[in-house]
């Protein structure tokens, strides 16, 4: 796909492949949307966190959330597997379609969304159990029962952690570095075979090596999965993703409040060469955030 | 601007402060240390008595006899068979009622409503009741009254269990408590529901938590004495229990025959029966302390 | 791929199904507590009532003279009064004093080589079965200490003061790590800045650690109070069963508590006046108790808001 370098890291063992700077190809315009955001936000008791996102973020790409702290982002992303459903005074407004169907339509239990919409946290949380026990976890709660090994095999395969873990699933998960640990939360994630992954902030409290084994690992899973992906790391959302969204933060003058919108939303080629809105701009060339 | 019109004059670096000052301050430090050697001194001085006094009749026998009214022969089997029914069938009890009322006050309960609050003040209250009311509650429901189950090992439990709930209930909240939310998430994120969470990663999480809170508390049912004093376990009783509708007696009310009796030589058969109990309590103690270590590595 | 409609599938059916059963139990577990207290209170009122519709309330609580098991009964219950606040007192002198000193030794001098120490032999001693210390009491300390040291009239067999020591050691470790509790509770930005100042520990402790963690200690020390009260074998066992109406803790006396228990070994039949004394008695103990436990509570309350 893109072109790519191959470096030897110095420390010994593993090779970086760096992707050379070249724009990712246009995202297919006939991709069918897997969400349909209209007029989506948040409110926290009276205060708005999110304030009327509607976009369409479509099947097997990669869509980058960026923007300044504060502006929202994680607390969008969340919306989409009906996690802030779990927040006590969190209102959700507005619509979500999935696949069509209203996501928080009356008749819809949260607990099967979310084994639709599988989620990656910013730090890495692998249960206190072993790797094995780690990816059969979400294959027991949701009564699979069949196979499990394999299936735990090809999740750590999809999560390029088998071959550094294969010969010891019994170890405790907590053994693992930090990188691995992530990779272990996707291998966990890809085990229940979700339509959806969100990711926020997967690298960020990862090292540069660990972080580019996850961008790698990403661009890999795309092909099956569609993901969306927070990020601070603006050179991050330029390599990895199909589709960019830049949300910013407003403040209401008179209470104070702090609201995220979304300002603009493009092919990623777009949104850094061309970004149509000075904030956009603004953010993208460092002045500020 | 005059400097030295705004600082007063201090003292040279090297110049001590004021004896006096220092004095008191040496003064304090030694009634402090004072008072943690009366609590030290005390401990050593109840240790070393009793065992000086009940040495000579720790044997085999001691634990094979049964009660009797003749000093020479008196043990203590049918107390210790007594407790351990009394403390196994409490802990039974109080460790599924305490857990679920933990889980269900962190996990479940609105944190905001105030009916969940006044369940919170009430178990805080009770675990500051003196225990001997338990006893009243006990004889006024449970042996008599109502449930009328007369003086047995069932209605001592039963009392039992009460007196000792408030202590499963908070040491259980604290250890789930303790579990990560971010375990939990990442749960939930999976598609579990609560209680698949709960039952699954929540509860083995806390396990080491609830196991130290329950071994607690089933040495304090051990060493308890006034509620049972009213529920007729200071009787003579030289069996042991058979069924839950046995009499009793337990090795705390077998000491305090022992103890209160006329007859000098009985101390010394409640001496003895003292370095069992602290033995026995000294053990459980340790194993929950040791449980409670290992848990603290761990997270 | 998970099938791409949101209906839930019957394995989640069959879960949500058992959440709801599991949900209904535990909220019913919940109440268990909630029963409990409103049967102690339910348990002591009505044969409070019946008693208080027998005995004037007057006797009960001018009277000096205890007897309720004699023939013909005498029901002045403030012999009982007494001897707790005997007991009470001497035991509160003895642990709040030296609680407060451990717990400021322990949390602002000591080691932690000395704290690995100290706070264990701490946990023993709360350990400790009361009838251990019942019989240490009366074993020990009432001939070696009282009878040897207390200057005013005879000490018997038994006296209100080694029962006063002995629950004083018996809350002592209760004291103490309430204390410490409250007093690790304040910032550590408070003692650099006293330090910073000047300050000798000894004035860290007394002028910015106490005032600081000065709810905390109050509550502990109302708690204190609350256990010295309700302390029942200990007293029964050391301090005897004379209703003594007297306030020289060298002498023998029964407390409210250590009354319930001696009664109740007694096996008094259900309904006789005996009977209702203890219910009598027990609701006077329970009120006192809870009233100083409720302060407690919300002097706690009121503590860890300031911190919050």
């Amino acid at each position: 796909m893109t072109e790519s370098m191959t470096t030897q890291d110095p420390r010994g063992g593993v090779e970086i492949r760096t992707a050379i700077a070249q724009p990712p190809p246009p995202p297919d315009p006939d991709a069918e949307p897997v969400f349909r955001a209209r007029n989506l936000g948040v409110k926290y008791g009276d205060k708005p966190a999110v304030h009327k996102v509607t976009a369409d973020f479509s099947r097997n790409q990669i869509t980058a959330l960026i923007g300044p702290s504060g502006c929202g982002k994680s607390t969008l992303i969340r919306c989409f597997n009906r996690m802030n459903d779990l927040i006590p005074g969190a209102t959700i407004l507005g619509e979500v379609l999935y696949h069509g169907e209203n996501l928080y339509g009356p008749d819809v239990d949260a607990v099967e969304v979310r084994r639709r919409v599988g989620m990656v946290f910013q730090k890495p949380n692998p249960f206190p159990k072993s790797i094995y026990d780690n990816i059969a976890f979400g294959l027991k709660v949701n009564g699979i029962k069949d196979n499990v090994d394999h299936r735990v095999e090809t999740a750590l395969k999809g999560a390029v952690l088998w071959d550094e873990v294969k010969t010891d699933l019994k170890k405790s998960a907590l053994a693992l570095s930090g990188g691995q640990q992530q990779r272990l939360c996707i291998a966990r994630a890809l085990a229940v075979e979700p339509d959806v992954i969100l990711m926020d902030e997967p690298a960020s409290a990862l090292d540069p090596v660990a972080t580019a084994g996850i961008e790698e690992l990403m661009q890999g899973l795309k092909e099956e999965y569609t993901i969306l992906i927070v990020t601070h790391n603006m050179q991050q959302a330029a390599r990895c993703s199909d589709m960019t969204a830049f949300l910013t933060v407003e403040v209401n003058e008179k209470t104070g409040d702090r609201t995220g919108i979304l300002v603009e939303y493009a092919p990623t080629a777009t949104i850094f060469t061309v970004p149509k809105d000075p904030r956009t701009e603004a953010y993208i060339t460092g002045r500020f955030g | 601007m005059n400097l030295e019109a705004i600082s007063p004059a201090a003292p040279p670096l090297g110049h001590k402060i004021a004896s006096s000052r220092l004095w008191r301050d040496r003064i304090f430090r030694s009634i402090l240390l004072l008072s943690i050697a009366v609590a030290l001194l005390t401990l050593f001085t109840l240790l070393i008595d009793t065992f000086l006094e009940g040495r000579p009749r720790l044997n085999g026998a001691l634990l094979e006899n049964m009660p009797s009214g003749r000093p020479a022969r008196a043990g203590l089997q049918s107390a210790i068979f007594g407790s351990l029914w009394l403390v196994g069938i409490t802990s039974l009890v109080s460790l599924p009622l305490g857990v679920g009322t933990a889980i269900f006050l962190e996990e479940y309960a609105p944190k905001n409503s105030r009916y969940i609050r006044l369940i919170e003040l009430n178990i805080q209250n009770m675990a500051g009741v003196p225990s001997v009311v338990f006893g009243i509650l006990g004889l006024a429901f449970i042996a008599r009254g109502p449930l009328s189950w007369g003086f047995t090992v069932r209605t001592g439990a039963m009392v039992l269990t009460i007196l000792v709930l408030p202590l499963v209930i908070i040491a259980s909240r604290e250890a789930i408590r303790a579990v990560p939310p971010s375990i939990r998430d990442g749960s939930l994120a999976l598609g579990a529901t609560q209680w698949q969470t709960i039952w699954r990663q929540v509860l083995p999480a806390a396990v080491p938590g609830i196991a130290t809170g329950s071994i607690l508390s089933a040495s304090r049912a051990l060493g308890e004495s006034a509620p049972l004093l009213l529920l007729g376990a200071l009787s003579f009783v030289t069996f042991n229990p058979t069924s839950l509708d046995s009499g009793y007696t337990v090795l705390p009310l077998l000491i305090f025959k022992y103890a209160s009796d006329a007859k000098a030589e009985f101390h010394v058969v409640a001496a003895a029966a003292i370095i069992v109990l602290l033995v026995v309590l000294l053990a459980m103690n340790a194993t929950a302390i040791l449980v409670r270590n290992r848990f603290q590595k761990r997270l | 791929m998970a099938s791409e409609s949101l209906a839930p599938s019957g394995q989640l059916l069959r879960q949500r199904r058992i959440e709801l059963i599991v949900r209904s139990s535990l909220s019913v577990v919940g109440l268990v507590s909630v029963v409990v207290t409103i049967a102690i209170v339910a348990s002591l009122l009505l044969p409070t009532l019946e008693f208080f519709s027998e005995i004037s309330i007057a006797e009960f609580f001018t009277s000096k003279v205890w007897a309720p098991l004699f023939n013909p009964p005498r029901f002045g219950v403030l012999p009982l009064v007494t001897g707790t606040f005997l007991v009470m007192s001497v035991a509160v002198i003895l642990a709040v004093p030296c609680g407060l000193g451990a717990a400021f030794y322990l949390s602002e001098y000591a080691s932690p080589r000395l704290r690995k120490v100290v706070k264990p032999v701490l946990e023993v001693l709360a350990g400790i079965p009361t009838v251990v210390l019942g019989f240490f009491a009366l074993n020990f300390v009432n001939p070696q200490v009282v009878q040897k040291f207390w200057p005013i009239g005879d000490v018997g067999t038994f006296s209100a003061l080694s029962a006063g020591l002995v629950v004083g050691v018996a809350i002592l470790p209760l004291m103490a790590s309430l204390a410490e509790d409250a007093m690790s509770a304040v910032p550590n930005s408070l003692r650099d800045g006293a330090l910073a100042l000047g300050a000798t520990r000894r004035e860290v402790c007394t002028g910015v650690i106490f005032p600081a963690a000065l709810s905390g200690i109050v509550a502990a020390v109302v708690l204190a109070f609350s256990r010295a009260i309700g302390e029942t074998t200990i007293a029964l066992m050391a301090a005897g069963s004379n209703p003594r109406f007297t306030l020289n803790p060298g002498n023998g006396v029964q407390t409210m508590a250590s009354f319930i228990g001696f009664a109740g070994i007694g096996d008094q039949p259900t309904g006789s006046t005996g009977y209702k004394t203890i219910f009598a008695v027990g609701s006077l103990l329970f009120i006192i108790t809870f009233l100083l436990n409720i302060l407690s509570i919300r002097v706690v309350r009121r503590f860890r808001e300031a911190y919050e």
